[in-house]
């Protein structure tokens, strides 16, 4: 049975003259670990601060669990559970007391919900007398984890918690939501990270205030509709540049040790690899490869750029 | 690249806070133009390394020479040889473009006249001219740091470092950053580079990882996922860091 989570309809957020939000619309089911995907001033934090009901759309409604954000707010603070961008948990209080604190806020105790983060804060537990503005990076991040789950929310809401944190860590917090997920929990979290949509059972893609897509990852790749390559050879950097200029390429991307490339209707790999050997390019390599989801997300934007130009 | 000529050396840098060992007798050089990637988890010391690197911070101890100078003696000397931009801060927002030009290539005491010259050159390049007047706040973020690059480089360094300098950007927009760093390494310009993509680490001619103060590996992106038997950089970034 799909009920629906959050629910969000044409929302739109000005500041000044600046178009924060335009006119955004999707479902979240209940349970659902979905991603908000994309860069800095994508409109992520606009978004869940609609949601979280500290900030209120110019346009549009948006509901969390059935309450909508203006007129039941009260509802919707007592069943969510929100972890800024920004560390905001009391720094001269102690892990445990922090907790504690959390707990007693939303009525309830730390013994009463433990199960929910017992994972998580079992890791931070040996520093518990400690005070949160003395912890490490990835320990602050499990204390803010598990302060948000503390009262049982029904909807988990992340902001960017692996922004400027290291692929180990980054990995470790994605394997507790991931633990995390399951129950009835709705989780829903965002990341300027491409390759953390992967993790997500649904995605949003947002750029400048606008929804490029909402899929499952697999469907976005599935909808990519160029057939890429991926293609090295010695000399990368000049690779780079002479592709850019050949007459076939339609794009052309770094990615890791390969450049990642489509061409122009009707363009073979065969003919490009004589152009590259007519350049001078040796140990050529091309090979016909599967798009990622941030082949996709490229390709999204190339084509809402194209739509305003 | 130029591998005849190492533009930092460093043999057995150690930095220590009290009884907390963050850097543990560090040892590397890199060359002139080389693209340096280094890598580590938070905490592994890195930003330790970088401060003593920029001639911010003293080592406790070891032999360490950037651009030719002696980093104990000739700090003054580094500072004027090297350009510095991270993610946290780069351009003073309420400056406007062509002020933050001119303001940090004043403070590396640059020609009035070449620095008028140099400036339209580089809002051409960086197709800036419509927004010269602009405030920096005005900017989307991806154009900033592509600004905040060139800005850091103005002056023509031995050496840029570079902490984190795509955080949060877009993907195409990181990719081109990636190009003006080719371009500043392919002009002669040592780019030092820390970042948490590890599609960024392959982009670099060498890679060290840090972990716990001390460099675990350092080698090409190739020879280390050879070493480490993996099929990219974030497989070796684990192997090594977890």
């Amino acid at each position: 049975m799909n009920l629906t989570s959050v629910e969000i309809r044409e929302v739109s957020k000005n500041y000044a003259d600046v178009l924060a939000l335009n006119s955004i619309s999707f479902q979240v089911e209940r349970g659902e670990l979905f991603g908000l995907i994309g860069p800095d001033g994508a409109g992520k934090t606009s978004l869940f601060r609609i949601l979280t009901t500290l900030l209120l759309p110019d346009e549009g409604r948006a509901a969390v669990e059935g309450f909508d954000v203006d007129g039941d707010f009260r509802e919707i603070r007592k069943i969510i559970g929100y972890m800024p961008g920004r560390f905001s948990l009391y720094q001269d209080l102690t892990v445990e007391e922090n907790l504690s604190f959390y707990a007693t806020v939303f009525g309830t105790t730390v013994e009463e919900n433990y199960d929910l983060i017992k994972d998580i804060y079992i890791q931070i537990e040996p520093f518990k007398k400690r005070r949160a503005g003395k912890l490490s990076g990835g320990m602050k991040q499990k204390l803010a984890l598990s302060c948000a789950l503390i009262h049982k929310p029904r909807v988990l809401i992340l902001d960017e918690p692996t922004t400027g944190v290291d692929a180990v860590s980054r990995k470790e917090f994605w394997e507790m939501l991931i633990r995390l997920k399951g129950s009835d929990l709705t989780i829903l979290v965002s990341t300027p990270y491409m390759d953390e949509a992967e993790l997500c059972d649904r995605v949003a893609l947002l750029q400048d205030g606008k929804l490029l897509s909402v899929n499952t990852p697999s469907k976005i790749r599935d909808n990519y509709q160029q057939q890429l390559w991926a293609l090295r050879a010695e000399n990368m950097y000049r690779l780079k540049n002479d592709l850019a200029g050949y007459e076939n390429t339609r794009s052309v991307f770094l990615f890791g040790r390969d450049l990642h490339i489509t061409l122009k209707g009707g363009n073979t790999p065969e003919e490009l690899h004589v152009w590259l050997e007519e350049m001078g390019h040796q140990q050529i390599h091309i090979e016909a490869i599967q798009p990622g989801v941030e082949d996709c997300f490229m390709e999204l934007m190339s084509k809402e750029e194209q739509n305003q130009a | 690249m130029n591998q005849d000529k190492k533009v930092i050396e460093v043999r057995d840098m150690v930095k220590k806070f009290g009884d907390f060992t963050a850097n543990d007798h560090l040892t590397f050089d890199v060359s002139e133009g080389e693209i340096f990637g280094f890598l580590g988890a938070n905490g592994a010391g890195k930003t330790t390394a970088l401060r003593i690197l920029c001639g911010l911070s003293l080592p406790t101890s070891g032999e360490i020479r950037v651009a030719g100078y002696n980093i104990y003696t000739d700090r003054e000397k580094i500072k004027k040889s090297i350009g510095y931009m991270s993610q946290k801060f780069s351009l003073y927002e309420d400056l406007k473009v062509y002020e933050n030009i001119r303001f940090y290539a004043g403070i590396y005491g640059l020609g009035r006249k070449y620095i008028k010259e140099r400036t339209e050159q580089l809002l051409e390049r960086l197709r800036l001219q419509d927004v010269r007047n602009k405030l920096i706040t005005e900017l989307p973020l991806g154009w900033r740091q592509k600004l905040a690059f060139s800005v850091a480089i103005f002056h023509q360094p031995r050496i840029v470092f570079l902490d984190e300098p795509t955080g949060g950007v877009d993907p195409v927009t990181r990719r081109q950053f990636w190009d003006l760093i080719y371009q500043a390494s392919h002009d002669g310009i040592t780019v030092f580079v820390t970042t948490h993509y590890m599609d960024e680490a392959e982009y670099c001619d060498r890679v060290s990882i840090m972990d716990a103060g001390k460099i675990e590996a350092i080698d090409s992106p190739g020879g280390l996922k050879s070493t480490y038997n993996a099929k990219n950089m974030d497989e070796v970034f684990l192997s090594i860091a977890r």
